[in-house]
């Protein structure tokens, strides 16, 4: 579980995260949804210890995160953020290696190679394992990130927007991608996704935040309500049953 | 005559062969230690031209000095090469490097400053070790600073940072300026020629001592080769994969900081040396990881240094002016490497 | 660009009392220091002194031939790097650049050392007009290298400029090494007032000519900083004022340098200092940027008089301690561009 216990942060007088109390954990898949400025970047980095809370304190596995040393956290819980500018050129390969730093230290064993390659596999990226990464469409990249997050072999996997510049084929890709290693693998994935629509049709369970603090917290299915999402966007939006699934509309 | 008339006879199979071997010479060019080991060799070559071409008295004599200045060259080399990349590494960009930052323009204020309050008698009553330390020690000091204040914080533009590095280097420069005209002449004297950066004359107990240093540091660097490699990725990555970042950059910035003041005191300042070296050797390497840069790095530097060293005296008859001439080749080389960068 | 825009836009009215107050007190300052500045020397130029010894004394013969040439030489120059600075950045669009980070002091500089070389004996206003024509050449290779960069890229523009103004430094170095002309380079580009007498300032009000043009010329510029579309929008003939711009800039350049020598950061420091109080509107700003200027050469030049009394310092070196600090400054508190 990773637990989050009346969590704040501030910088300084604005207090982006106000007293958050969340667990994550107990589903595939959790949506944190929110308009910009919400919090849910700050959220992010307090529970992958990029970022020490003002108050409160993230709890992972019953270990408090500030207190944890850096490395075990490291195999139970991953964090792939939004800008993974890298200056060094790296091929894919490398890249997946970086995933089995925290078990070997960079001297990989024949269970590290077994992980790197299942990895590599499983995103389908066996074919441009000796590219270089700034030779990749965005989707490939995005692909090899995972792959890297999947590599470390850890139960918690937090994503920071990984939809982020992806064309809407791409997108759908990733987001399938995700449900399947929640459903196959028994991974434990919180997402932070800007299309709610996204959220809607692949989560188990979304998380709204505006102004630091959740407002919403419930099933996917629950969470898509007019007055719900009014309330998180400020903005009216209408939602529709189509094929029996939950659509958001916010166009008109 | 034998070997080609059975050329003629197996003409069919020449071409298949010949792609072959050129694609054998292409896979092991790939590996990273092929392409040490032919600089090294290179490097071999050069320092046996370097040591052994127009003696012109005594061979032993001529071996003592030139040994020496081979020695200076390559603890400069080591130096240099391996604070950059490091330098680099941790700070997750390529065109910074610590002399930019104004480190060189810092040395000479430190120097100017010692000279100024403690007179120049200071550089002859001193014994050059105590000197030497003394100015290890304030440099050591400035750059954990200046790295802690740039890097700590905030993550601020990588160009925003240089072009605070090259204003401080003005107002260090214009300082120490300022304070040498308050000197009187023959301070100014002895103070100036400390300040010229020299390979050729090393004293012979700094560069013991200099030597020291820098291996310590050096080997104090291997245990983290796998950990630089990480870092690479950026701290936000390098945290999410277990690395403490913050202990390790930490550690890291000392050690940089050590061999950049070490190397500085010992020769003067290079401006643009460790931003040619590092990024020839990036090219170079083939590989990003430390294990091959780092040392790709040292070559280069080596390579640069004793190669310009005989081209200037051997083909021009120039002694002296290999830092000018670095200068020149490395501001371009600069240009090249911003302009390239900001069009994209 | 819409920093310009929003700073024309956002230099507030209701401003206007702290303005004129601070505008007050630089021509107050300008007055004081400009007197102050006929009167601070080895020898004693004291109104008493003039008064006892009437129009022939030594002190009335230093007063015409020493202390008031450098004074007016200390308020031009100081005025006219203030506006080459300030018709720089509205060319280049950037607030971070002035003749001496991007190069064409350097350039101007290697004019010189030609000028030393090839025609030693040549009159001063030659030099000048060499040493102009390379300035002129500097300000173009500069703007056509940081084409290849994005206007956005703020910072990257001077750091360009600063080493492309280094690898012609270097060359110059090279050359003036080899033919032993060094020591007299060095000299002669040390920015300092110490040598201005009579007969060897003049130079310096075709810098204040440029300065009147650039006046005459001001709204163009404003328009330019806009952009090149921006201004061909509005009907203006981008290139020719591009044109003029550059001659300015050059010609001033090379008087400075031949009158006073190399002065760093003035032309940089000084508008952006007018563009936090009264915004970016180059009319308004050019008797502000001039008169800010002067002002602070001339506190600076009595500073390197006085420091090390009796001996001069020279003024670069002040500048660039002063100048550098104030850059320093300004890029630091602008937290925005962290990008």
């Amino acid at each position: 579980m990773i637990a989050l216990e009346n969590v704040t942060k501030r910088y300084g007088a604005t207090t982006v995260v106000d007293d958050v109390s969340l667990t994550f954990g107990g589903e595939g898949i959790a949506a944190l949804i929110g308009p910009n400025g919400a919090g849910k970047s700050t959220l992010f980095s307090l529970v992958g210890r990029l970022l020490k809370p003002d108050d409160g304190r993230v709890v992972v596995d019953g270990v408090d995160v500030a207190t944890a040393s850096s490395r075990e956290l490291a195999t139970a819980l991953a964090v792939l953020r939004q800008d993974n500018h890298v200056a060094a050129r790296l091929t894919v390969h490398d890249l997946v290696e970086f995933g089995r730093f925290p078990h070997s230290r960079g001297r990989l064993t024949v269970t590290d190679r077994d992980h790197i390659e299942r990895a590599i596999d499983y995103l389908e990226l066996d074919a441009y394992r000796g590219r270089f990464l700034d030779e990749l469409s965005g989707g490939q990249r995005q692909r090899a990130f995972i792959a890297m997050v999947l590599a470390q072999d850890t139960r918690y996997v937090l994503l920071d927007e990984p939809l982020n510049n992806l064309d809407l084929r791409h997108m759908t890709e990733i987001m399938r991608l995700l449900r399947r290693m929640a459903d196959e693998l028994d991974k434990r994935i919180v997402v932070v996704l800007h299309d709610i629509n996204f959220a809607a049709t692949y989560a188990d369970r979304i998380v709204a935040m505006r102004a630091g603090r959740v407002v919403a917290d419930a099933a996917a299915g629950e969470v898509m309500d007019p007055d719900v999402l009014e309330a998180v966007y400020d903005t009216p939006v209408d939602v529709r049953d189509i094929d029996g699934r939950p659509v958001a509309l916010y166009y008109s | 005559m034998r070997t080609e008339t059975f050329e003629i006879g197996t003409a069919p199979a020449a071409p298949a062969r010949a792609t072959r071997a050129r694609r054998g010479i292409r896979e092991l060019w790939a590996l990273p230690w092929v392409r040490l080991a032919l600089l090294a060799a290179v490097i071999v070559a050069a320092v046996v031209v370097y040591l052994f071409t127009d003696v012109p008295g005594s061979l032993a004599f001529a071996l003592r000095i030139r040994g020496l200045t081979v020695a200076a060259m390559l603890v400069v080399a080591t130096a240099v090469g391996v604070s950059t990349v490091v330098f680099h590494t941790i700070t997750g960009n390529r065109i910074l490097t610590p002399s930019i930052m104004g480190f060189d323009a810092f040395y000479v204020l430190i120097s100017t400053l010692i000279v100024f309050f403690l007179g120049s008698q200071s550089f002859v009553r001193f014994d050059p070790v105590t000197l030497w330390l003394v100015q290890v020690g304030v440099m050591m000091a400035f750059s954990a600073a200046l790295f802690s204040w740039l890097f700590g914080g905030r993550r601020r533009s990588v160009h925003l940072m240089l072009l605070v590095g090259i204003v401080l280097g003005v107002f260090f420069r214009s300082f120490s300026e300022w304070m040498q005209r308050m000197l009187d002449p023959l301070d100014f004297q002895i103070l100036s020629d400390a300040m010229f950066a020299s390979l050729t004359r090393p004293d012979e107990l700094l560069l013991t001592l200099t030597a020291a240093l820098v291996l310590v540091g050096a080997i104090a660097l291997v245990p983290l080769l796998r950990t630089l490699d990480v870092l690479t990725l950026g701290s936000p990555a390098a945290i999410g994969l277990g690395v403490e970042h913050r202990r390790v950059v930490l550690t890291l910035f000392p050690i940089v900081s050590l061999m950049v003041a070490a190397s500085t005191a010992l020769v003067g300042p290079i401006l643009f040396f460790g931003l040619i070296v590092a990024n020839l050797a990036y090219s170079y390497a083939g590989s990003f990881r430390h294990t091959w840069t780092l040392p790709a790095a040292v070559g280069i530097g080596m390579l640069c240094l004793i190669g310009g060293q005989l081209v200037l005296e051997q083909l021009f008859g120039f002694a002296g002016t290999l830092s000018t001439v670095i200068e020149f080749a490395g501001g371009l080389f600069f240009l090249f490497l911003v302009l390239r960068k900001g069009a994209r | 660009m819409s920093t310009a825009v929003a700073a024309i836009a956002s230099a507030p009215a209701q401003r206007r009392p702290r303005r004129t107050w601070v505008g007050a007190l630089i021509g107050v300052l300008l007055v004081l220091l400009t007197v102050l500045s006929v009167f601070v020397g080895v020898s004693d130029v004291s109104p008493a002194a003039l008064l006892d010894g009437g129009r022939g004394s030594t002190a009335a013969f230093l007063l015409v031939a020493s202390r008031a040439p450098r004074t007016i030489a200390v308020v031009l120059v100081g005025a006219s790097l203030g506006i080459a600075g300030l018709i720089m950045q509205m060319l280049v669009r950037n607030k971070f650049v002035e003749p001496g980070t991007t190069g064409v002091t350097e350039f101007a500089t290697f004019g010189m050392l030609l000028t030393m070389v090839l025609w030693p004996g040549m009159a001063v206003m030659g030099k000048m007009g060499v040493a102009a024509a390379f300035g002129l050449l500097g300000t173009w290779v500069f703007l056509r290298v940081i084409r290849a960069i994005p206007v956005r890229q703020l910072v990257l523009v001077p750091i360009v400029g600063i080493m492309l103004g280094g690898v012609v430094g270097s060359v110059t170095t090279f050359f003036a090494y080899r033919l032993d002309l060094l020591q007299s380079l060095g000299q002669w580009a040390q920015g300092s007032f110490s040598t201005v007498m009579q007969g060897r300032y003049e130079l310096v009000w075709i810098a204040a000519a440029m300065v009147v043009v650039a006046w005459f010329a001001a709204d163009r510029f404003s328009v330019v900083g806009l952009g090149e579309e921006f201004a061909v929008n509005l009907g203006l003939d981008y290139r020719r004022v591009v044109g003029i711009g550059m001659v300015i800039i050059a010609v001033i350049t090379a008087a400075v340098l031949v009158t006073a020598g190399m002065i760093p950061f003035l032309g940089l420091v000084v508008p952006n200092v007018v563009s936090l109080i009264i915004g970016d509107n180059v009319r308004r700003a050019i008797p502000w940027v001039a008169g800010l200027s002067a002002v602070f050469v001339l506190a600076c030049d009595i500073l390197a008089r006085v420091i090390r009394f009796p001996y001069e310092i020279p003024l670069s070196v002040i500048v660039g301690i002063i100048g550098a600090a104030l850059f320093l400054w300004l890029l630091l508190r602008r937290r925005s561009h962290a990008h």
